[in-house]
């Protein structure tokens, strides 16, 4: 297989996404790691908590893992997304791509983390001080 | 037929509940069970959009529905 998509409700490990989708006719790899920032339009952010659909979710990924893979000559896809509660600085996602040349691997995560905002049945809930709101969720 | 419609996010803060059953004619669409759950639930309509889901794939407001399909309300999604 050369796409491994993933919810874990456990933290993410680096390493080992590099290490999946390293082979040895890749010339590069390319890598998105998401991470959990302390402010939202000024307010600080305490923690994050987020939610999937899980099996809409997971089919959406494999289709945009699928999409880059005709549009680009690129050799493995890994995309692992968290759920559940994120302090300050943890990982919700990660995405390696890794392609014979860089052009396609930087090409290709881009495209993945763009459409995944978009498309992927996963939501998140910022809790600050004083309340707590679903990201995106009104105008 | 009774279908149940599963909630996400702040749907499911919309519905107090992780799931809701609703009465449909039998060749309800996505758009007739929209406005059912809208005159329901009007704060639906406040959402900044929101999609349906039938089985796993976004649905089309023709799109019609069938006892056993797995519906899910998707408001505005905001992974990564």
């Amino acid at each position: 297989m050369n796409t491994q998509i993933k919810l874990s409700v456990s933290t993410l490990n680096i390493n080992d996404c590099v290490d999946w989708v390293m082979s040895p006719e890749v010339g590069g790899i390319d890598v998105f790691i998401g991470t959990v920032r302390n402010i939202t339009k000024g307010r600080s952010v305490l923690r994050l908590e987020f939610e999937a659909y899980e099996k809409m979710a997971v089919k959406e990924m494999e289709k945009i893992a699928l999409q880059a893979f005709d549009k680009w000559p690129v050799q493995k896809i890994l995309i692992h997304h968290r759920t559940g509660v994120l302090q300050v600085g943890e990982i919700p996602v990660i995405i390696a791509v890794s392609a014979a040349h860089r052009d396609a691997a930087f090409e290709a995560c881009r495209y993945i983390i763009d459409t995944l905002k978009q498309t992927v049945p996963i939501w998140k809930k910022e809790f600050f001080e004083d309340g707590e709101v679903w990201v995106a969720a009104h105008p | 037929m009774k279908v149940n419609i599963l909630a996400f996010g702040i749907t499911k803060d919309i519905f107090g509940s992780s799931s809701v059953a609703i009465d449909l004619a039998n060749d309800a669409t996505i758009s007739n069970l929209k406005y059912l759950l809208e005159q329901e639930y009007p704060k639906l309509k406040q959402l900044a959009t929101y999609m349906v889901a039938a089985n796993n794939e976004y649905a089309l407001d023709g799109d019609t529905i069938h006892e056993r399909d797995e519906i899910a309300i998707i408001p505005p999604v905001s992974g990564g």
